[in-house]
């Protein structure tokens, strides 16, 4: 049962191939159907995200022509020349495929160390194909575990808990001080690409009440209608900052700073209720002075960076962990290839008895039509009861027994030893 | 008069306090989860410690300081564990759970052959010590909260938040539990001295004796009041207040300690 895996990512090919090879939802499932109806592979699971698209199958009949098949489909799908993709396609089969498709659902083959978003991705890829009715058990299998990685990564390692941006970490900082933010009001400053992201964030942590403000009052008011909050008029931001809990600053240039003695009488203004600056602006907002205030919380660009930075370093840290996770299920999906394999070939192998038994039989309908048809068929079903006696001892220790499959991994050779055939249907 | 129940808790007690600090150290929650069912099922085994201890002596067993130290982390246990069931925090696990285990394990380890047989003082005299203990529990929750809180404002003020800080609870919340704390403790507190003083009238013909431990009383509550009354305003909100709650404790200690064991006529042991 071998599964064979082609594709390329983030880390082989530039966004401009990356898009060319994309699969919508749509194309995913019909490619995977034409694989299959082609004959090029008996199951289907194609995963394509903005930063890889892979094509996992188990190919009709075992070798390397598979691999050929599949690149020629995937360049022919996408009308392109085969020289487009050299250097950044890579091929994987059996235990590498395998294991890649577990690093990629645990995310550690994310651009993002330890994204959660990945997983998503791979069980609506599998519940595609699986809809499509072009899985089977490997891939059903396959698929299956890898998801089961996936969660198991995310619940006992902490290679997603931390922020990985400035503005989560940002937001993170400001649930270590005031819990939940749905009881707290926060002020943007800026409506630039920080602060947008800030007022997102912001909005997706429940915030009771966002408000933006910025020089240009048309950006502004667009971030504030797409955040749902209020855009306050630039020349009343001075009259509002009492108010907030959290103010995020994020404007360019120098004209606008925000001084420790503004911020102290605000502090005053509002009965030294906890107040938490994120500076994103460069050159910074805020006057360093203001971190000195009782109660005020000052974090700029750089403070944040160095969290993200020790993030990182915390999530490289977990890579141990996840991996040993995914061995673990390496080790189960092997044993369970074995065991189909061993299963398949205890089958082909029972067909082939019976079909000699029969031409056996038929080779001495003289000396059996001497027999009564009674007598004829006690001889016929001693013979059967003598095949399944033979075969059972062996059967059962193979499906039973570890070990044994372990040592008879190279299962081929018993094909070879029985003349069996090596193509299944 | 150790008794295999006391040991099992003080066993349980040590387990569940090794898996909250590995719950505040690596974030797993089932550590968490196994570090409070073990808390719950060391409580209850406390319980049957200490209800053994009171059918032998005929009495809630405060009648010495060991039994009284026992009844105390029990009480403190209780307290904890409702607060982290009220507020889903078990970071906070690992700093109160050493306290619980240094009041019972020296209560166990150091008890003594037999409790001296207790004078005869009635119900009301029971219920003013059980009062006063749930006040002192609940005090030391709030000391242990306020710590916390001073500890992580600093931190984060500093920009120094390590891998533990990012676990621990929000500041504002901390600042929630140690008010809850102190109103717990200070509402037991008055109930208990009140009954104390009723008992003392009954017992001794007077409320109020002049007694070291009458006076840190009555200067305890005195501190806890002016924390619930400062601890809202403009300049003491915050790691001020925080500050003064856990100096507040202080005097607890110091009447639970020296005044106890030194100074005081009546109280010796609670």
């Amino acid at each position: 049962m071998d599964i064979l895996l082609i594709g390329l990512n983030h880390r082989t090919a530039p966004v401009e191939l990356r898009e060319r090879v994309h699969f919508s939802a749509d194309q995913a499932r019909s490619a995977a159907a034409t694989l299959r109806s082609q004959g090029v592979l008996r199951e289907a699971v194609l995963l394509s995200t903005c930063n890889r698209s892979e094509i996992y199958g188990v190919p009709q009949s075992a070798g390397a022509e598979a691999l050929t098949a599949v690149e020629n489909f995937l360049c022919s799908f996408h009308g392109l020349d085969s020289v487009a993709l050299d250097g950044s396609l890579y091929r994987k089969q059996d235990h590498a495929a395998v294991e890649h498709l577990y690093r990629v659902a645990g995310g550690l083959d994310s651009m993002l160390l330890g994204e959660a978003e990945i997983l998503g991705q791979v069980r609506q890829a599998y519940q595609a194909a699986l809809e499509e009715g072009v899985t089977g058990p490997a891939l059903n299998r396959l698929f299956q575990a890898a998801i089961e990685v996936g969660k198991r990564i995310r619940a006992e390692t902490d290679l997603g808990a931390h922020s990985m941006s400035v503005a989560s970490a940002a937001m993170k900082l400001a649930e270590q001080i005031f819990g939940s933010l749905k009881k707290h009001s926060a002020l943007v400053l800026g409506a630039g690409a920080m602060g947008t992201k800030a007022a997102e964030q912001l909005r997706n942590r429940g915030i009771a009440r966002l408000r933006v403000a910025n020089r240009s009052s048309d950006r502004a008011e667009e971030l504030a209608r797409r955040v749902a909050g209020e855009r306050v008029p630039w020349e009343q931001v001075g009259d509002v900052l009492r108010e907030p809990d959290i103010v995020v600053s994020s404007l360019a240039g120098s004209e606008w700073t925000l001084t420790r003695a503004q911020v102290a009488e605000t502090m005053a203004a509002r009965n030294n209720r906890p107040l938490f600056f994120i500076d994103l602006g460069v050159p910074r907002n805020i006057e360093s002075a203001v971190a000195e205030l009782y109660n005020v919380f000052l974090y700029n660009v750089d403070d944040l960076t160095v969290i993200v930075e020790q993030n990182r370093k915390a999530r490289e840290n977990e890579i141990p962990r996840a991996e040993a996770i995914i061995a673990e299920h390496l080790e189960k999906f092997a044993a369970w290839q074995t065991g189909a394999q061993a299963a398949a070939v205890l089958n082909e192998l029972r067909s082939t008895l019976r079909l000699q038994r029969e031409m056996f039989a038929r080779d001495h309908a003289e000396d059996l039509n001497r027999f009564g048809p009674e007598d004829r068929e006690r001889i016929q079903r001693l013979m059967d009861e003598l095949l399944e006696s033979v075969l059972h001892d062996p059967s059962s220790r193979m499906l039973k027994e570890k070990e044994l499959r372990d040592k008879l991994r190279d299962i081929e050779l018993f094909r070879e030893l029985f003349g069996l055939r090596k193509d299944r249907p | 008069m150790t008794t295999p129940l006391g040991y099992v808790s003080v066993g349980l007690y040590a387990l569940s306090l090794v898996l909250y600090v590995l719950h505040l150290y690596q974030g797993k929650p089932t550590a968490g989860r196994a570090a409070s069912a073990l808390l719950a099922i060391g409580l209850l085994t406390h319980y049957f410690a200490l209800l053994e201890r009171a059918r032998a002596v005929h009495a809630v067993p405060y009648q010495d300081l060991y039994g009284s130290m026992s009844l105390f982390g029990w009480f403190l246990a209780l307290t904890y564990l409702g607060l982290e069931l009220r507020h889903r925090q078990r970071t906070v696990g690992a700093f109160v759970l050493p306290v619980v285990l240094l009041l019972y394990a020296l209560a166990t380890f150091l008890s003594p052959a037999a409790p001296p047989p207790p004078p005869a003082r009635g119900s009301l005299f029971a219920f003013h010590v059980t009062a006063n203990m749930l006040a002192y529990s609940a005090f030391t929750l709030s000391f242990v909260f306020s710590c916390m809180y001073l500890i992580q404002n600093r931190l984060l003020r500093g920009r120094r938040l390590g891998a533990v800080g990012w676990r621990m609870p929000s500041l504002e919340l901390l600042e929630r539990m140690t008010r809850s704390g102190v109103r717990v403790g200070f509402v037991a507190l008055v109930i208990g001295t009140t009954l104390g003083f009723v008992a003392a009238d009954r017992l001794r013909g007077h409320y109020f004796s002049f007694d070291p431990k009458e006076i840190i009383t009555v200067l305890i509550l005195a501190g806890y009041a002016v924390y619930l009354w400062l601890e809202g305003s403009t300049s003491w909100r915050g790691a001020r207040a925080s500050l003064l709650c856990a100096l507040t404790y202080l005097a607890v200690v110091f009447s639970y300690t020296v005044v106890n064991l030194f100074l005081s006529q009546y109280h010796h042991f609670f």
